[in-house]
């Protein structure tokens, strides 16, 4: 494969500020700036979403999830549920940019106890990865990325990208199947407003009802399952706007 | 050159827990208190109100609520042979910024220490020898005793409203409550919390295996209660939401629910936020505290004079301020002397994850809702046979079901995928855990000092955390979770999920925010940075209050304690100090 040295992928990756990585996109309404000073506000859910990916990258996002949280006979999985929009989202906002991590130099490669020392933000990453690995699936599968490749390869690539058994720069391919995994796990469990568990369809296969506030009356109800209608944050299903 | 502000009387550094009680005692008896806070202004409504709060992906996941490391983070490594780097985003621990600290998004797990934490050295030594404490160990006594202590505890357990039943009342053993505790003056301020079921399980397996649950101590109100400082708070209705959360229910101690309605109207009190203190000022002598230096939000530093300089940061936070300020002798791990940034401790924690075939709504639940066995914290038994001192607590914690982070998955469960899919249908309804919550001794090669390589926001040097686990509390964490795989086992599980704590300590995977020592207390300056008044050995105008103070770390969450230290602090400043300000003790 012809691939970027991680040197060389580093130092693109250093020419584009993270401001810059969303300055084709319109400003970031959707997403909740918060600061530990910012005041209780929750998001304003009923704004039109902006998000970060780029049309191929957002195919293969959503093809991912779909692998990853697959719908199969329990339900439907994490693409029925959204999970693409919720990424789009979240890496279009300050997770995405890293905006409270801490990204000042020298850059070293630590220990695992150290923890994550990439300089690239989360956005930086997944367009990072997303580009080599269809580069370097489409020189090994006859002109198709990711996407295109049927299920079945679609899973046996993953599994070779989270055992590094498929190299993309260095452990960079690693880190980002990983950080894939623990994003659709969040948009697939977190409150419908974010663009994910559309529907409540994560909440519903596993059986946590909302955020429902007062179970005074049903905490001492040993054994019985819960059976009052599913809520988000913005209501019930009805209230919460489709986008 | 910072702008010079009119002086105040006392100066405190950091508006959590400690900062909002010394405000409110140190107002009462009329002096001028300023309150300089990191973080911005955040009361219960509408910062915390229930419509809104109950978001996990926004204050558990996204860390709504702490402190940003891009502003300020320190260097980890797990010891001095080895290069420290950055913790760029928050992970092992998340202390807080903004008004009320971690006060704010606590579980409301609220302990007193043993009576023997307080004279660990003296204690451990005349029980099992001095050659059973390892050789690097700078095992201490704290100064203060258990008994000394007993008032204040009592002070900050009615400021909160514990939900709990007392195990032992002035020496005679009570059913229902820890008989391991130390006497207790009078019962809890609230009858326990309502118990849910997977704590009832874990109670009666428990009981079959021969030790002593009982109801967790909770700053969670079980019912409607009016506190010392007269503020009225609400009954606690299982929502879930505490731990990493504010509570919106009035029903979770916090300085917002506790303390800031009779603080924050007072004449002589005055809290800005926003503004982050950045050095402690002295005059030409070095042992006379003069005020402090702080920025605001628009980059704008001031000199804030004041009489009285009280560090109320965050534990770390304290220590990093006492090094960059030029405070005390920083320690040097290679001679063992020298004070600031010695004895660093944590908690090792551990759990075994339990799959039932009953349902167990794991989110109706409390921060603090939970049963516990203390039959092997502390010297509750013998460590003869085991080789290793100190100890933990076991524990079923119900803190809530919120299913990003808190769903358990049985072992070999696939990360993703079908399997992973199938597991987490199957499980959450399900499932409980047993955590084990063990202490950590300090050690000689465990320390904080400046790193000399990464700068903060203000271009200060980052504080260096030099820090691992030792074979003692690596034994101890394994027989805790052994015991607690015994418990698990009594529950009949369909299956369980053991997940001991191994290797080095690592700054990624969340752990626990008990982070200890650094500026500890005690009786000797040559192994203490502040005396048993918490009052600086060097400057006596300067106190330090908080868990930087622990001259190592028991078995238990610490803000009970940390609580009645600054209840004793605050009686030893009113009643002796300001009649005659000076040294409290000799050294």
């Amino acid at each position: 494969m012809t691939s970027m040295t991680r040197r060389e992928l580093l130092k693109g990756a250093a020419l584009l500020p993270a401001a810059a990585a969303v300055a084709t996109t319109a400003p970031i309404t959707f997403v909740p700036r918060t600061m530990p000073s910012s005041g209780g506000r929750p998001p304003d859910y009923t704004a039109p979403a902006q998000g970060f990916l780029n049309t191929d990258e957002k195919a293969f996002v959503e093809a991912a999830v779909a692998r990853i949280i697959p719908a199969d006979d329990l339900g439907p999985g994490a693409k029925e549920a959204g999970v693409a929009d919720f990424i789009d989202r979240q890496l279009a906002g300050p997770y995405g940019l890293a905006e409270t991590w801490y990204m000042q130099g020298p850059w070293q490669p630590g220990t695992e106890q150290q923890g994550y020392q990439l300089r690239l933000a989360p956005a930086q990453l997944y367009r990072a990865a997303i580009a080599q690995i269809d580069r370097h699936l489409k020189q090994s599968q006859g002109n198709r990325g990711f996407a295109q490749l049927d299920p079945k390869a679609q899973d046996d690539f993953l599994h070779a990208l989270e055992k590094a058994d498929v190299k993309i720069s260095g452990d960079l391919g690693k880190e980002f199947f990983e950080m894939l995994v623990v994003n659709t796990i969040e948009g697939f469990l977190a409150d419908p407003i974010y663009g994910g568990n559309k529907d409540f369809i994560g909440w519903k296969l596993v059986g946590f009802p909302g955020p429902r506030y007062n179970y005074v009356a049903q905490i001492g109800e040993f054994g019985k399952k819960f059976d009052m209608p599913f809520v988000s944050i913005a209501g019930r299903d009805a209230g919460i706007r489709e986008s | 050159m910072a702008k010079r502000l009119p002086p105040k009387d006392v100066v405190l550094v950091g508006f959590g827990w400690t900062a909002s009680i010394l405000a409110k005692e140190l107002t009462d008896v009329g002096l001028q208190v300023v309150a300089l806070e990191r973080g911005g202004f955040r009361d219960t409504i509408p910062d915390f109100s229930p419509t809104t709060i109950q978001d996990e992906l926004r204050y558990a996941v996204r860390n709504g609520l702490f402190e940003e490391p891009h502003r300020e983070t320190l260097t980890f490594r797990n010891d001095a042979s080895q290069l420290a780097l950055p913790m760029r985003q928050l992970g092992s621990f998340r202390p807080a910024a903004g008004a009320g600290g971690a006060g704010v998004h606590w579980n409301g797990q609220n302990w007193r220490f043993l009576p023997s934490d307080f004279v660990a050295y003296t204690h451990n030594v005349q029980r099992y020898g001095k050659g059973f404490i390892p050789a690097d160990m700078n095992l201490q006594d704290w100064g203060v005793t258990y008994e000394e202590l007993e008032p204040h505890y009592d002070a900050f357990e009615y400021l909160c409203g514990i939900s709990g039943k007392a195990g032992n009342l002035g020496g005679k053993l009570q059913e229902g409550g820890n008989p391991f505790e130390g006497a207790r003056r009078r019962e809890y301020p609230l009858p326990p919390l309502k118990r849910c079921y997977s704590t009832v399980l874990f109670d009666k397996a428990a009981k079959e295996a021969g030790l002593h649950p009982f109801p967790a101590p909770a700053a969670n109100t079980s019912e409607p209660y009016k506190n010392l400082y007269g503020v009225q708070m609400g009954q606690c209705t299982f929502c879930g939401y505490c731990e990493w959360f504010g509570c919106g229910n009035y029903s979770k101690a916090s300085p917002q629910a506790c303390v800031f309605p009779v603080l924050l109207g007072r004449d002589n009190f005055e809290l800005r936020s926003q503004c982050e203190v950045t050095k402690v000022l002295r005059d030409s002598s070095g042992k006379r505290a003069t005020g402090v230096v702080y920025v605001d939000v628009t980059g704008e530093a001031y000199e804030q004079p004041a009489d009285l300089v009280i560090l109320c940061a965050f534990a770390q936070h304290n220590v990093h301020l006492l090094l960059v300020s030029g405070i005390g002798k920083p320690y040097d791990p290679q001679q063992n002397v020298g004070v600031v940034g010695r004895n660093y401790a944590y908690q090792i924690t551990s759990s075994v994850d339990v799959f039932l075939d009953e349902v167990l709504n794991p989110f109706m639940g409390a921060g603090a809702l939970g049963q516990i066995v203390d039959d092997f914290n502390g010297d509750n038994f013998d460590h003869g046979p085991h080789g290793f001192i100190g100890g933990g607590y076991l524990a079923n914690w119900n803190t809530g079901g919120r299913p990003i982070l808190q769903h358990h998955l049985p072992d070999k469960t696939p990360k993703w995928g079908s399997g992973f899919k199938k597991a987490l249908a199957e499980n959450y309804l399900k499932s409980t855990s047993i955590a084990t919550h063990g202490c950590v001794m300090a050690y000689r090669g465990n320390y904080l000092d400046l790193d000399p390589t990464y700068r903060d926001v203000y271009g200060n040097p980052l504080l260096r955390l030099t820090f691992d686990f030792h074979d003692n509390e690596h034994k101890m964490s394994d027989f805790l979770t052994d015991r607690a795989a015994e418990v698990a086992k009594a529950m009949k599980p369909r299956s369980m999920h053991p997940k001991p704590r191994k290797g080095h300590y690592s700054i990624v995977p969340y752990q626990t925010t008990h982070n200890t020592g650094g500026a500890v207390m005690g009786t000797d300056p040559r192994t203490s940075v502040v005396n048993r008044y918490l009052q600086s050995w060097d400057v006596p105008n300067l106190f330090v209050m908080g868990s930087s103070v622990f001259p190592q770390n028991p078995g238990y969450n610490p803000t009970g304690t940390v609580g009645a230290l600054t209840f004793w602090a605050a009686r030893a400043i009113k009643e002796q100090y300001l009649r005659n300000p000076g040294p409290l003790m000799s050294a």
